[in-house]
Parts: structure tokens; C-alpha cells; sequence
């Protein structure tokens, strides 16, 4: 039987679509995302929001809390490794994981490379800040992209610019001659193969989620409206006042994203939103990990 | 198309390449335009399954299989239609006589990629992925195609399952034979 590993975690990332991938810590966050509406979730340690506060080194988190939440929950669990510690990717491919989130969330293992992402079976994805990244993680093997945004700090604004940069990059690909496409491999230091299909798709060759500070529904149907094609929300639920209730108003956002109405009434009651910090207060831009 | 999540801008690709139209349903408003068959994608059936009931699309949709509509769902959808799933207490529209077990083949490492026949068709590319497969049919269930020994494409009148992903190859064959099944076939 002849397969293609690679296309079928691809594959995975598109039954992802238009949903909503929410941070957990404990089995019972998880059961709670799930029953919320959770198209996936990401099993960590310590959320981004903490990770901020207790400063330190951020590691993979201990297999046996990640077995705890894969036996907790029937939808796929995602799992996240340093940038270039490909050792703790193995190790979460060992415990079967469905998915790797190679993250700038974790401190960094390696400051030059990324990991070979193309020697694993399990499925990667990767931040990106914008065109360029993104199709240097997609060259190494990850078969999914999300934008970086700040995690853990409730604010959108980086997770808006990622995007629309993304965006702004791709139009400008599309609408290149195809003659300029060799300049544009080299300034975006990629192969030639994948700035034409960017060219001839007008898209990433992967499925492109949003992620890093998306707290509330608005957020969430604006990342959307911007192209995402769904949502990761890392510390906007558990670090909110009702957890339950806006983990279910997020996804039922990312379902109806156009519809106004619907998104005043999601948007209504959810409680506490995480409190955050402003772009500028951050002392630590987890986004500048890796480029 | 029902598009509460999931992969369903793959399958409304593969109708445009068959010539035919389709359009997206979130709500119960999207249900007073007419349509001639529905598509249920891939996704995750806790998901959609979930927002069904919310949206109050579960008991109207229901209720057009019941009455006839050509239904066809992939995967997640076949999750949803079916009448009993072994491992999961959950059922949602639950109008085909057919028991399936989800998440039949493991996590995303057993996820797989085969070519079999598909009723009198040979060689049908079949992308499967943390896919289902059907365990049990009533005698009104016409079994389509197996894989190991397992089923994994079925009908029962106007209702068509596959657990592998059709949408998800270049192949029209599937999603032919289901728009024949809309204009009467």
C-alpha cells in the first residue's frame, strides 16, 4: 500500500477547519473544551499566561498529564515541543500524539534550526509571523501554520498583523509576474516550487489557523474574517470568569463569523474576559522566537 | 452543504467540478432555500454534532432525510447519521440503520490511504483519516465497499456514507454517484 504521510496530516489540519483548538491543562479542562465544542485541544503544562508569569525555562509537558487528557476526551490532542528539540517530538510521537505544535510558547531548544519536521510521522504545526516563515515551517515538513500572535496576554493585535501580513504577501505573490517569482524565493528564503504555488492557489498550501491572543467571540470572528480557517485560544478561556460559557460562544463564533447579530448574542454575559497586557507592557515577545 | 465545521469547501470544489451548485448551510434560515441533496462533511462529529442541536438544524434535517432528501455524509457525517455508535453514548440524527465505531483506526498514526472498489466501480482512491467504519447493517443497507474486511461505504435509500474522504482526491466517482442519487437514480 502506497501512502503519503505527509498529505494525510495535511489531510487532518482540513477536518480542523472551522473550529476551534482551546489549551488545556488537566483532563477535566479537557472534557470541559470538549463538550464546548473543541474541534481539538492542546495539552500543556502550564498555559502561555502563566508560563509569562513564572518565567524559567517551558518545556514539553510530562507525557503522563498528556496520556491523562488523551484518555480524557475522543477528538485529536495536540501537544507542544520546544523549537528545535526534536528529542521531545519524538517522544510525543512515541506516546501517539495526533499532532505536534512546534512552539515559541516553550523556550527555545535550538536558536538556528527548526526541527527536520519531514523524519516524523505525526503531523507538525508551526507559527508564523508571515509569508516568509511560514513557508520556510511548511519547507521543513509542518502541515499546518497558525499565526504566532503574543500568547498569553489577551491581546489580539499581533495575531491581526501576522495575518493580514500573511494576506498582503500572498496577494502580492498572486499578482507577481512569473518571472519575479525567483526574486521573491530568494527574498523570502524559500524554494522556488513554493512561492508558485502560493502564485497559482493564492493561498498557503496548508490550512492556516489563528492563534496567540484571542480572548473573546469578536476576536475570534475577526481572525476569521480576516482568512483564518479556525481558531486556537490558549489562556482567553481558563483564564476567564466562565470558561464553560465562552469556550462555547468562541465556537460558535468561529461557525457563524459574518452573522452580526448572532455575535452580539454570543458575546453577551460570557463573564470576566481574561484581564491581559497591552502589547507594549510585555516585557517578553514570545513571537521573535524563530524566524 | 451543512457547514457548521469541518472540511465542507473541499466537497462544494468537487460539485463546481461536476457542474453542479451548491450553497452553505449555518443556520435555520439557510434551510428555506431548496436544494436537491444535502452533503454532511468531515470534522469532528462531537463538533457539528453539537452545534446541530443548538442551532436547531437538528430536528429539521431530520426530518428531510425521513421524508426522502438525498443525503450523503464523509466520515464525521456518516458519525451523525448513523443510528448507533458502538463506542459513544452520543447519536445525533441518527436515521440510517447502521452501527459504526469512531475513531475505528486509532489516533492520526493510523490514519491510512488505500484504492478499492466501490459497488461495481474498481480502484476508488479512499482517504481515510482517525477515520470510522461501520460495524453492523440492517437488511435494508446496501454495503458499497469494504476495506479489511471492514465496511466503510453504505446505503440505505436516499441515505450514502463513506468513512474515508472523497473529497479529499482528485476522483469524482463518489461524488458522481451521489448526484445521481439527487436526480433520481
Amino acid at each position: 500500500m502506497s501512502e503519503n504521510r505527509y498529505e494525510l496530516n495535511e489531510n487532518l489540519a482540513q477536518m480542523l477547519k472551522g473550529g476551534v483548538i482551546m489549551d488545556v491543562t488537566t483532563p477535566e479542562q479537557a472534557r470541559i473544551a470538549e463538550a464546548a465544542g473543541a474541534c481539538a485541544v492542546m495539552a500543556l503544562e502550564r498555559i502561555p499566561a502563566d508560563n509569562r508569569a513564572a518565567g524559567g525555562v517551558s518545556r514539553m509537558s510530562d507525557p503522563k498529564m498528556i496520556k491523562g487528557i488523551q484518555d480524557a476526551v475522543s477528538i485529536p490532542v495536540i501537544a507542544k515541543c520546544r523549537i528545535g528539540h526534536f528529542a521531545e517530538a519524538q517522544i510525543l510521537e512515541a506516546i501517539e500524539i495526533d499532532y505536534i505544535d512546534e512552539s515559541e510558547v516553550l523556550s527555545p531548544a535550538d536558536d538556528k534550526y527548526h526541527i527536520d519536521k519531514t523524519k516524523f510521522k505525526v503531523p507538525f504545526v508551526c507559527g508564523a509571523k508571515d509569508l516568509g516563515e511560514a513557508l520556510r515551517r511548511i519547507n521543513e515538513g509542518a502541515a499546518m501554520i497558525r499565526t504566532k500572535g503574543e500568547p498569553g496576554t489577551g491581546d489580539v493585535v499581533q495575531a491581526v498583523r501576522h495575518m493580514r501580513l500573511m494576506q498582503a504577501e500572498i496577494r502580492r505573490i498572486g499578482s507577481a509576474a512569473e518571472g519575479e517569482l525567483f526574486d521573491i524565493a530568494k527574498e523570502l528564503r524559500v524554494p522556488y516550487d513554493l512561492v508558485q504555488y502560493v502564485h497559482e492557489n493564492k493561498k498557503l498550501p496548508v490550512v492556516n489557523f489563528a492563534a496567540g491572543g484571542v480572548a473573546t467571540p469578536a476576536d475570534a470572528a475577526l481572525m476569521m474574517q480576516l482568512g483564518a480557517e479556525g481558531v486556537f485560544v490558549g489562556s482567553g478561556i481558563f483564564k476567564s470568569g466562565n470558561p464553560e460559557k465562552r469556550a462555547a460562544a468562541i465556537v460558535k463564533a468561529v461557525t457563524n463569523f459574518t452573522d452580526a447579530k448572532l455575535l452580539a448574542e454570543l458575546s453577551e454575559d460570557l463573564g470576566e474576559a481574561m484581564v491581559g497586557i497591552n502589547e507594549q507592557e510585555i516585557e517578553l515577545l514570545m513571537a521573535q522566537r524563530g524566524e | 452543504m451543512l457547514a457548521l465545521q469541518g472540511a465542507f469547501i473541499e466537497h462544494e470544489e468537487m460539485l463546481s467540478k461536476l457542474g453542479v451548485e451548491s450553497f452553505e448551510i449555518r443556520q435555520k434560515n439557510d434551510l428555506l432555500r431548496s436544494f436537491d441533496g444535502l452533503i454532511i462533511p468531515g470534522g469532528e462529529s462531537t463538533v457539528q454534532g453539537k452545534l446541530l442541536k443548538e442551532s436547531g438544524l437538528l430536528e429539521p434535517i431530520r426530518q428531510l432525510i425521513l421524508d426522502g432528501l438525498p443525503t450523503f455524509g464523509t466520515c464525521a457525517g456518516l458519525l451523525l447519521l448513523s443510528k448507533r455508535i458502538e463506542n459513544d453514548a452520543r447519536s445525533y440524527l441518527a436515521t440510517m440503520d447502521i452501527t459504526s465505531v469512531r475513531n475505528a483506526y486509532g489516533r492520526q498514526l493510523g490514519s491510512f490511504y488505500t484504492e478499492e472498489s466501490f459497488g461495481s466501480i474498481d480502484k476508488v482512491p479512499m482517504t481515510f483519516i482517525r477515520a470510522p467504519y461501520i460495524k453492523e447493517v440492517s437488511d435494508s443497507v446496501e454495503i458499497l465497499a469494504t476495506v479489511d474486511g471492514k465496511i466503510v461505504a453504505a446505503r440505505q435509500e436516499n441515505q450514502l456514507v463513506t468513512a474515508f474522504h472523497p473529497e479529499l482526491n482528485d476522483d469524482l466517482t463518489i461524488h458522481r454517484y451521489f448526484t445521481n442519487m439527487c436526480s433520481g437514480e
